[in-house]
């Protein structure tokens, strides 16, 4: 074999992940997503596109939403990571969750995950949003299945009720 | 004693906990130990043979499983309905993207640098790349003139009504392919030993055309293939025909290697090899009388079938047998072919053949209006079917379907005299122009013609030794809600609670074959047969005494419990019979060509906007009639997604080709909508019932798909005054028919000067 | 995902300082990564030329807002969202937190920076039209030391900038003169969301007794750098709003373009919208519009 490229050295990565602190030793250009899904089995999160469009890739990060499959592992480093597994173990989005089922806001599901995300930290910043600022603050998670409609309906029900959790 | 709050009611989904947690299970969350990961090289030209096969030195073989057309123990080909479409080209290569080789390693990252380092080298030959260049037989490419399957759909005497006719009106209509992109990518893991023979597990639509498709490519019986179905995240059809292709690769890899194979395509791939829907030409001849009766027509539908046959007869079929839509003709030659191009195979995408035709009928009707000066609502009037009229294919419509009052709610839902007296008012003013467009249409719901008899389904229902009930099928859940209305439809059924009835996942060694995933015929058709194995449980206990007529839930279960423990294993079967007044003769393309029709009348609002020609739909009305809603929420959301689909087959999704070859492959460059784009759907039912739907049912999958498109041009074509007659209709395709800079002011110019009549005067002050 | 991991190396000094020293110590080896929403796109597709890179994600000194009494200066490694979030920059600057809110979904909103956008030298990038009109100058800090140049000249190519290979933008500058204008930014894109531009205008203007006193366009996905519409902004000083200065502003802004046709759109379709923009902006500020839209 000639001219192969060198292959550079795995890193630490220590963050914390769904409120545990995690450690491991990974290629500093692993996405995060291959991380969640591959290292830590923590398949929730989903890749629909691998270019940051879908949206089903969402996670939080230091509370904000970001893209995963666009974030390599070295700059999650120190980070405080949430996935869907961890919004589902501490309760803090049953609200929006049940009101995905009640409304019909899931119908594949494989969207959900990243949506449910996005609904999340839309109500974090934004408690009582308007139906455009729900269309907006959802507009970086695509769906082919619902069109929409039932999960706008979906998170509006959750702010008139004030209840994300 | 019966629990009513079950079939009608919009009970807890039981697919939805595991959705809304991340504990869904797809096909790339799953790892078997030891296993590989499996990619495909794919052609890079259209058409030619392979010269030679290189493997770059920077890659080390040795450590990879290679698979070519040699490796195959069967028959190098993926069966369907002809066997014409390989497995693996072996030397020659028919279209862009076409599989050659597959390889398998144990890291996942390494695949695709070693799919860059292979180098093949063709000898290229002429190819084709549309309907038209395949119409010309320049290049013969399939068969011996391109044309895959031909329909004759002929009634009356067509060739007799020019000369009465007080007009005649042509038309030619195209729409183009489009993605169905689900978000979850195809994927396949697959599985091999000796004594169980080939596994699969996948995001999949119709397990058992896996398993005929991997008998006949491994060479192995029916036992000795198993299909699993993962949960799919979205099909929309886009997972009917090709996860056999994908399931062959796996297979053939996990075969040669021992090893267990995951083959998961990423983004880019899935587009660009993956199946489409088919591009469609319709022409359009009508003779029609004064008043605007439609005397007769003759209806060319073209769809290009890309370079193997697959499923293209079928939606042919469809297509052709919905072009003459929801009116009366009472007379019609309809003429259809399917013909082979260059191009990845097109597929199965939700209606099948009917958008396509439908689009052009609906647009034809506007244009029909136009030409014999009445409104584009009296020309449907004139022409709707009626109870006991026949449709093109001289199927008699029985139910009391009354189209004219469809229409009218519909118009009174979407305010549609109003708008349009109010848009027609505004649009004289400067700014964007408003329209309002219809369409009125149906879908033909279960498999065509003698389909459903060919296909035999059969169903199970079985009670476990806890007591409880457990449905057997092979339908699919992928967002659609089938595990949901199908334990609704066994719980109402037998009087129990919808939670004492489970479904098993899909699952060969479980599983009969209940026929495929596809065609709207899940709730309608399968749902009967269900409830029919379900009455069969039902009498078997009451035939042995252990329940009476009427009973409980527990003492329901405590009879089935007890059944079990005396006799075992208590399962009910239903096979499919094709009902006695659903007669179809496959030879003159006649008769009863569905067993039930849903009906529809769509209203879409729009505004062109004055300075970058985008359209956007304001209001969306649909209004369907549906035999009977099972699942309210199930039933709005399969609307409302289908609607938004059928816009953006209107209006955002265009996949742009290159020598074959989708050049716009990433969800950046093939738009669909987002959730800021769309503002108002609603939607409303109506129920007519169906004798051969379970509960009354109708499928009502695809319907939605087929109108939004038409109603939405159409509303274009009102805005605008302007025809426009292909789909995907862009900015770009708006600002090009308005003509030059000036042509293209008026449209949109008002009398106003800059400034605005009422601001001269505060300008003039300052 | 196209890409091996093991083949690339990404570090992350933590400072700007030590940054700087990595990039001086061997230039256009290391490619800085702020975000990533650019580089790690080519990166998945297989597409990323570089093997080296240096994460200036959230370095400090790179990433805040300084109020000055005549400008602001916004950190290179400020995001959209920052942006966003910034009430100077809502108030005197509204074309820059439009254009931001118009990048992507949020979650690409709350990673992408400014510095990012700037150096990644798409003339498709939606907030480059408002640096131009604001003329705004860059801070690119190295090993040397600071210097300051203006935004307009910073884009000399396609994709090709005057940063030095040793260089970053430490930040944005902009002064504060433009709250007496009218503002107003269009994006047409395929969608209302997440759509890269098929064109974009970002405007300024002021005029006095309809009578156009200054006037300022800019505009992407025009030609082959964010584009400038000086020649049209000369036909238009001074003279009255009517409909035949609109006419010769559409001429004028048709003649300065060079749009192509690319898998976005079409030449002759960004030709003729740049005209009905231009208009637009025209008419609006003849109206006596609001301040900024």
């Amino acid at each position: 074999m000639t001219g192969s490229p060198q292959r550079s050295a795995e890193c630490e990565i220590s963050f914390n992940v769904n409120g545990h602190a995690t450690s491991l030793q990974i290629h500093a250009m692993e996405r995060l997503l291959d991380v969640l899904r591959h290292e830590l089995g923590l398949t929730g999160t989903k890749e629909g596109c691998g270019e940051g469009e879908c949206g089903s890739c969402s996670v939080l990060m230091d509370g904000l939403l970001v893209n995963s499959c666009l974030i390599p592992a070295l700059q999650a480093n120190g980070a405080s990571i949430v996935t869907i597994e961890g919004l589902t173990a501490d309760s803090s989005a049953k609200g929006l969750q049940q009101a995905f089922l009640k409304c019909g806001a899931a119908q594949c599901g494989i969207c959900t995950p990243g949506m449910i995300l996005a609904a999340f930290h839309l109500l974090s910043k934004k408690p009582q949003p308007s139906v455009d600022e729900i269309r907006e603050g959802l507009a970086g998670n695509l769906c082919r299945c619902t069109g929409y409609m039932q999960i706008v309906e979906a998170v509006a029900e959750v702010a008139r009720s004030g209840a994300a959790r | 004693m019966k629990n009513s709050n079950i079939v009608g009611a919009s009970v807890p989904r039981l697919e939805g906990r595991d959705k809304i947690s991340g504990q869904a299970r797809y096909v790339d969350d799953m790892k078997l130990p030891e296993m590989l990961y499996g990619a495909t090289v794919r052609s890079r030209i259209a058409r030619g043979t392979v010269r030679e096969i290189n493997f770059g030195s920077e890659i080390n073989w040795e450590e990879f499983v290679i698979v070519g057309p040699a490796d195959i123990p069967g028959r190098n080909c993926i069966a369907l309905i002809d066997d014409d479409q390989p497995c693996l080209a072996d030397g020659v290569v028919n279209h862009p993207e076409e599989p050659l080789l597959l390889l398998a390693h144990p890291d996942r990252h390494l695949l695709a640098k070693a799919v860059e380092a292979i180098t093949v080298e063709y000898d290229s030959l002429p190819a084709i790349f549309n309907i038209q260049e395949s119409e010309t037989l320049a290049q013969v490419i399939w068969g011996v003139d391109n044309t895959f399957k031909t329909y004759l759909i002929e009634k009356g005497d067509v060739d007799a009504v020019w000369e009465r006719a007080d007009y005649v009106v042509e038309g030619e209509y195209t729409t183009g392919a489009q993605e169905q992109l689900y978000i979850e990518n195809n994927g396949m893991v697959a599985q091999f030993d000796a004594e169980k023979g080939v596994t699969v597990w996948g995001s999949l639509q119709c397990p058992y055309y896996i398993h005929k498709a991997l008998m006949k490519l491994c060479g192995l019986p029916a036992d000795k293939v198993r299909v699993v179905q993962m949960e799919t995240g979205g099909a929309f059809g886009g997972k009917e025909e090709y996860p056999s292709m994908i399931a062959a690769h796996a297979a053939l890899l996990a075969i040669k290697s021992g090893k267990p194979v995951k083959i998961i395509y990423d983004r880019m791939e899935d587009m660009t090899a993956t199946t489409k829907r088919h591009p469609s030409r319709t022409r359009h001849r009508t003779a029609v009388s004064r008043s605007g009766k439609i005397l007769g027509g003759e209806i060319e539908f073209t769809i290009d079938g890309g370079a193997y046959k697959t499923l293209s007869p079928v939606v042919l079929s469809r297509g052709a047998i919905h072009a003459g839509g929801a009116y009366y003709w009472p007379n019609v030659r309809i003429r259809a072919k399917a013909v082979a191009t260059n191009m990845p195979p097109h597929g199965a995408f939700r209606g099948f053949g009917a958008p396509q035709s439908l689009f052009a009928l609906e647009r034809h009707m506007d244009r029909i209006a136009e030409a014999v000066g009445i409104s584009a609502l009296e020309i449907r009037r004139q022409n709707f079917l009626k109870t006991g009229q026949t449709t093109t294919t001289e199927q008699v419509v029985h139910e009391e379907i009354d189209l004219d009052k469809l229409l009218d709610r519909a118009l009174k839902l979407s305010d549609y005299h109003a708008k349009k007296e109010k848009f027609a008012a505004d649009n004289q003013q400067n700014g964007g122009k408003k329209g309002i467009g219809i369409a009125a249409f149906l879908h033909g719901a279960g498999f065509t013609g003698s389909g459903e008899r060919f296909l035999g389904s059969e169903v199970g229902v079985e009670v476990r030794a806890d007591g409880g009930v457990r449905v057997l099928v092979s339908s699919t859940e992928f967002g659609q809600g089938t595990k949901t209305v199908l334990c609704q439809i066994v719980a109402e059924t037998l009087g129990l609670r919808y939670e004492d009835v489970e479904i098993a996942q899909p699952d060969t060694q479980e599983v009969p074959n209940s026929g495929p995933t596809v065609a709207s015929r899940t709730v309608m058709v399968v749902g009967k047969l269900v409830q029919s194995a379900a009455i069969g449980i039902r009498e078997t206990l009451k035939a042995s005494g252990k329940i009476g007529d009427s009973y409980s839930a527990e003492e329901f279960r405590a009879a089935c419990q007890a059944y079990v423990e005396k006799n075992g294993t208590f399962r009910s079967i239903a096979k499919y019979e094709q009902p006695e007044d659903v007669i179809w003769d496959e030879e003159k393309y006649r008769g009863s060509a569905y067993a039930a029709f849903a009906w529809a009348v769509y209203v879409a609002e729009v505004t062109v906007d004055p300075v970058t020609y985008s359209a956007s739909v304001d209001d969306f009305v649909a209004l369907q009639e549906v035999g009977k809603v099972l699942h309210p929420t199930l039933a709005k959301g399969q609307i409302i997604g289908g609607v938004v689909q059928g816009i953006g087959f209107a209006l955002y999704e265009k996949v742009i080709w290159e020598n074959g070859r989708m050049q716009n492959g990433q969800m950046t460059n093939y738009i669909i909508p987002t959730s800021a784009d769309l503002r108002s759907i609603r939607v409303h039912f109506e129920e007519l019932g169906n004798v051969h739907g379970a509960y009354g049912a109708k499928g009502i999958g695809e319907l939605p798909m087929d109108g939004p498109a038409p109603a939405v041009v159409n509303a274009i074509a009102d805005a605008l005054g302007i025809p426009f007659d292909s789909v995907p209709l862009l900015p770009e395709d708006i600002f090009d028919a308005l003509g030059d800079g000036t042509a293209r002011e008026d449209v949109f110019s008002s009398p106003r000067e800059p400034g605005g009549r009422e601001n001269d005067d505060r300008i003039a002050a300052a | 995902m196209r890409a091996q991991p093991a083949e690339y190396e990404l570090v992350a000094p933590g400072s700007l300082p030590a940054v700087l020293a990595l990039l001086a110590a061997a230039p256009g080896r290391w490619l800085p990564i702020a975000g990533g929403t650019d580089v790690m796109v080519q990166y998945s597709a297989g597409k990323l030329p570089a093997r080296k890179l240096v994460s200036i994600w959230n370095l400090p000194e790179l990433r805040r807002i300084e109020n000055l009494a005549d400008e602001i200066q916004i950190g290179a490694g400020c995001t959209y969202t920052d942006l966003r979030e910034c009430e100077v920059i809502n108030r005197e600057f509204g074309l820059l937190s439009a254009a931001a809110g118009w990048t992507g979904g949020i979650a690409n909103q709350n990673r992408g920076t400014i510095g990012g956008n700037i150096v990644n030298g798409s003339p498709a990038a939606d907030s480059l039209p408002a640096l131009l009109v604001y003329e705004a100058e860059l801070l690119l800090v190295s090993v040397k030391g600071e210097r300051r140049v203006h935004y307009s000249s910073f884009h000399t190519d396609y994709r090709k900038t005057q940063l030095a290979p040793d260089e970053l933008i430490r930040a944005i500058c902009v002064k504060k003169r433009f709250s007496e204008y009218y503002a107003h930014a269009r994006k047409v894109g395929a969608r209302n969301a997440q759509a890269i531009s098929k064109i974009c205008l970002a405007a300024l203007g002021r005029i006095a007794k309809g009578v156009v006193e200054d006037i300022r366009l800019a505009m992407g996905s025009v030609a082959t750098v964010p584009l400038r519409l000086c020649e049209t902004e000369s036909v238009l000083k001074g003279k009255r709003i009517d409909r035949a200065l609109l006419r010769l502003a559409r001429a004028a802004a048709a003649a300065e373009i060079r749009p192509i046709d690319d898998i976005r759109s079409t030449a002759r379709y960004r030709a003729g919208v740049t005209g009905n923009l231009v208009a637009e902006f025209l008419e609006r500020l003849s109206a006596g519009g609001t301040k900024s839209e």
